[in-house]
């Protein structure tokens, strides 16, 4: 079978012109134009380039909308196995154009997609996670490296070949861990990156550090005594019997449950079913976990004015971070319509 | 999940947590110490009144936490 | 201190009249063996089966896995528990090399795991290379949670001692001879003084039922950090007592094989001088972290340590022990390498720690532990099929009705084991 290529690029690499040609408009050829050439020569006869899309740059930046849908339109008729757009080197609007059609002709058309890229280019931030982006130099000299890296992972995804880790295969990671198998184990690995740190040597830390996103803190409760708190665990505390089916770990849901008959937390009504410590308190008195006694006291005492009748509740153990934004975001949504002033939230 | 609950709500959000470099690195803004892992608001080991005594001082600082203006992460210690 | 082990490589598996060994193979009395362990009042039920590789078998929920041994002498192992109270790390060993006990049950808490002895599973845990020998039990109705956890404990220690003697007993030929010898740090600092000199810190899961690990038989929880020489470590000093989550456990078999502690021998002499370990805890409150983390900290520096591994068990808060241990280490100006797996979520787009630091800047993976694998239905289950919708990693959906299963990484024992024994680890797709 011969696969069919479509390839994209813009005005400078067809020959219609540099910065004065921006605003061509899309355009559909026969065939390869430019760089196509070489990509269909190292497809060594498994595959043909059927047609090449064309768009200025600037055409595409400033009516994004027409241009994607133009294109797009164009490449849906040649019915491709797969698209290439670029290589973009360090070009930001082509980048963001390369970008931008394929990963709308990858969700549209539901077709691999492949475009190459310097690392710095705007269009890596916007969309290395939707489409596969070759690495490339930061300007057209390295073309003849920049093609031959996009056709290898191209070949890789329409033959369904695996494919190794971003830093071996020469392409911008999506931000996605996945695990491989190395050559030698973890032991022998940690000792070899110690060798060479003592010995001020170059080593590969197998994971960076993440930075984690902070917003500035809320305002202050202005008066307690007529405050609303919400209660709120992430200490798998649930009602006996765990309803929901909460998982132990690695929770994808959380619990709502409505306590405003509650006085106290029992083993008779509350239970703990986190995976990630050890129970035997959490199921002897739940309320060392959440504290609903002692809240009801001070309830009672009026030194604030209720308890908000809806408690939540999740495991924190193995919790992806998406999961625990998404939870947080959802609960901050029922809190903030109910006019709930402040929360108490207990971890594990 | 607080640092979210707090920004899409826009009410202080207290954590109570054993783990306090944890909450500073996740983006907790109000932090108050907990006791230990498996039972952050008590302390089993102290009988029943004094796990409650503890529970109480932990919610009232939780109380001062929410009413009181910061600028940045604060850790509310006894 | 000179340790022999003399391992007799075990290549396969026998019910027989006698528990000896003949041409590789371990031949078990499986009445005389299931008896001993029933002499414990504490279980119900007590039953031996075998798994070799390659089989269709899968054994769930696993708890621990021992390796059978036996001092030649003195004819016991594992000091406090089936040995009397003494140094480990010296004389000779008897060891049968490639078989395993595996303790298996209902589920105490979460952190069971299972083990595919063929199929896609298979590659992720070592003991689908192993022949093992399944400990079966069920106990007594009602029996405490920490009194079941103890006694299936030392049922496996009791069953692995209790093989090795056996063998040890009847006629025997060692088919290989491992030797570790190392003096005391001062003299080997002598003898090597331009090399670096290196610590190993490994770090256990001491946190409460199902989540303690035991150092000469003495719960770790409560104990602070100490200095062990590598002999020791690998002759029977550290029990484990935990399961965390199944894929990240070190289980005892993991310390009698401590592969840092071996890595780290085979170069010493050569390009460093290993000093020993340190076992340390993984406390449940900030201080007690802190505490280990300083402690640590201040026995390597007694020792003049330039470098440093640290391993950690588990994830999510002992995350902040490892971040802990890495700041100290690195501002006190001793290079380190932290070795741990990833909690990256089912898609592996989420971050991989619960815990951050700058100073952690050479860090080993040992993989994700939410990812999914899709395992096939095994011809035959050894245990209890249905116990994955309990355990962390699993869901009652977990379990398809034509037995295969799609569960996440962390349910296979020891797959993403943080001691550094496995290949795996995470890279950025």
């Amino acid at each position: 079978m011969t696969y069919r290529i479509v390839h994209y690029i813009n005005q400078f690499y067809a020959g219609i012109g540099g910065e004065e040609k921006a605003d061509h408009r899309p355009e559909l050829r026969e065939g390869f134009v430019g760089p196509g050439m070489q990509i269909e020569k190292l497809f060594n006869g498994e595959g043909k380039v059927v047609g090449t899309v064309i768009c200025g740059d600037g055409y595409y930046g400033e009516h994004t909308e027409e241009a994607r849908a133009a294109c797009l339109e164009m490449i849906k008729s040649l019915k491709p196995d797969i698209l290439f757009a670029g290589p973009a080197f360090n070009a930001g609007r082509y980048g963001f154009a390369c970008g931008d059609i394929a990963a709308s002709a990858g969700e549209e058309l539901n077709i691999p997609t492949v475009t190459a890229m310097y690392p710095e280019n705007p269009g890596v931030e916007l969309y290395s996670k939707k489409t596969y982006i070759a690495i490339t130099s930061d300007s057209a000299r390295g073309m003849s490296k920049a093609v031959p890296a996009m056709v290898k992972i191209g070949g890789k995804l329409l033959k369904g070949e695996k494919m190794g880790p971003a830093r071996l295969e020469g392409y911008i990671h999506r931000g996605i861990r996945k695990s491989f198998f190395h050559e030698k184990s973890g032991a022998d690995r940690a000792v070899e990156m110690l060798l060479a740190k003592l010995r001020k040597e170059d080593f590969r830390t197998e994971y960076e550090m993440p930075v984690f996103n902070k917003i500035p803190p809320a305002a202050p409760v202005k008066d307690l005594k007529t405050a609303t708190i919400a209660l709120i665990s992430s200490g798998g505390i649930v009602p006996k019997g765990n309803p929901d089916h909460i998982r132990v770990s690695s929770a994808e849901s959380f619990g709502s449950y409505d306590i405003s008959e509650i006085k106290n937390m029992t083993p008779d009504n509350y239970e703990s079913i986190h995976g990630g410590y050890d129970r035997e308190w959490a199921n002897q008195d739940p309320d060392v976990v959440l504290p609903l006694d002692i809240m009801r006291e001070l309830e009672a005492e009026g030194v604030f004015a209720k308890i908000h009748p809806i408690f939540y509740t999740t495991t924190g153990t193995g919790t992806a971070v998406a999961n625990a934004e998404r939870f947080g975001q959802e609960i901050g949504e029922e809190l903030k319509k109910a006019g709930v002033d402040a929360a108490i939230l207990t971890s594990t | 999940m607080t640092r979210e609950i707090e920004r899409v709500a826009g009410i202080p959000v207290v954590q109570i947590a054993t783990i306090v470099p944890i909450m500073l690195t996740v983006g907790t803004n109000r932090v108050v110490p907990g006791v230990a892992i498996p039972h952050p608001t008590g302390n089993p080991a102290m009988g029943p009144e004094g796990d409650k005594a503890v529970r109480r001082e932990l919610l009232l600082r939780s109380f001062k936490a929410m009413t009181t203006p910061i600028t940045e992460q604060t850790i509310f210690e006894k | 201190m000179r340790l022999e082990l003399h391992k007799i490589h075990i290549t396969g598996l026998d019910f027989a009249d006698e528990t000896y060994t003949s041409g590789g193979t371990l031949f078990i009395n499986k009445n005389e063996a299931e008896a001993l362990i029933a002499e414990d009042r504490r279980f119900a039920k007590v039953e031996l089966d075998l798994a070799c590789p390659g089989e269709s078998k899968r054994i769930i929920p696993v708890k621990d896995v021992i390796e059978p041994r036996v001092k030649i002498e003195k004819k016991s192992y594992f000091p406090g528990f089936f040995a009397p109270m003494e140094k480990t790390g010296s004389g000779k060993t008897l060891v049968l090399d490639g078989a395993a006990v595996v303790t298996c049950g209902p589920i105490v808490a979460f952190q069971e795991g299972f083990i595919d002895m063929s199929g896609p599973g298979a590659q992720y845990t070592p003991f689908s290379q192993t022949r093992n020998i399944v400990l079966y039990v069920e106990p007594v109705e009602n029996l405490e949670k920490h009194l079941y956890e103890a006694a299936l404990r030392e049922a496996g220690l009791k069953l692995a001692v209790y093989f090795a003697k056996c063998c040890a007993d009847k006629e025997w030929k060692a088919d290989e001879i491992q030797v570790f010898e190392k003096g005391d740090t001062f003299e080997e600092t002598q003898k090597y003084p331009d090399l670096p000199k290196v610590i190993y810190v490994c770090m256990n899961i001491t946190q409460g039922l199902l989540h303690d690990t035991y150092l000469y038989a003495n719960d770790l929880r409560p104990a602070l950090p100490t200095l062990l020489h590598p002999n020791e470590v690998l002759d029977g000093a550290m029990v484990s007592g935990n399961c965390v989550s199944a894929c990240d456990k070190n289980t005892t078999w993991h310390h009698l094989h401590n592969p840092i502690v071996q890595s780290l021998y085979a170069r010493h002499g050569k390009d460093i001088n290993f000093l020993g370990m340190i076992p340390t805890q993984e406390s449940t409150v900030l201080d007690g972290k802190l505490r280990a983390a300083a402690m640590n900290l201040s026995i390597a520096q007694q020792l003049g340590a330039d470098g440093a591994i640290i391993s950690e068990e588990g994830y999510g808060n002992p995350d902040t022990d490892l971040c802990l241990n890495a700041k100290f280490f690195e501002n006190a100006g001793i290079k380190t390498v932290l070795v741990s797996d990833e909690s990256a979520g089912t898609d592996g787009a989420s971050q991989s720690l619960a815990d951050a630091t700058p100073e952690l800047d050479a860090f080993i993976s040992t993989g994700n532990v939410n990812e999914m694998i899709e395992v096939p239905a095994m011809d035959k289950v050894i245990g209890c099929k249905e116990a994955i919708s309990l355990l962390s990693g699993g869901a009652e959906e977990s379990l398809r009705s034509d037995g295969s299963m799609f569960v996440e990484l962390q349910s296979v024992i020891a797959s993403t084991a943080e001691i550094g024994f496995n290949k795996l680890g995470c890279e950025w797709i």
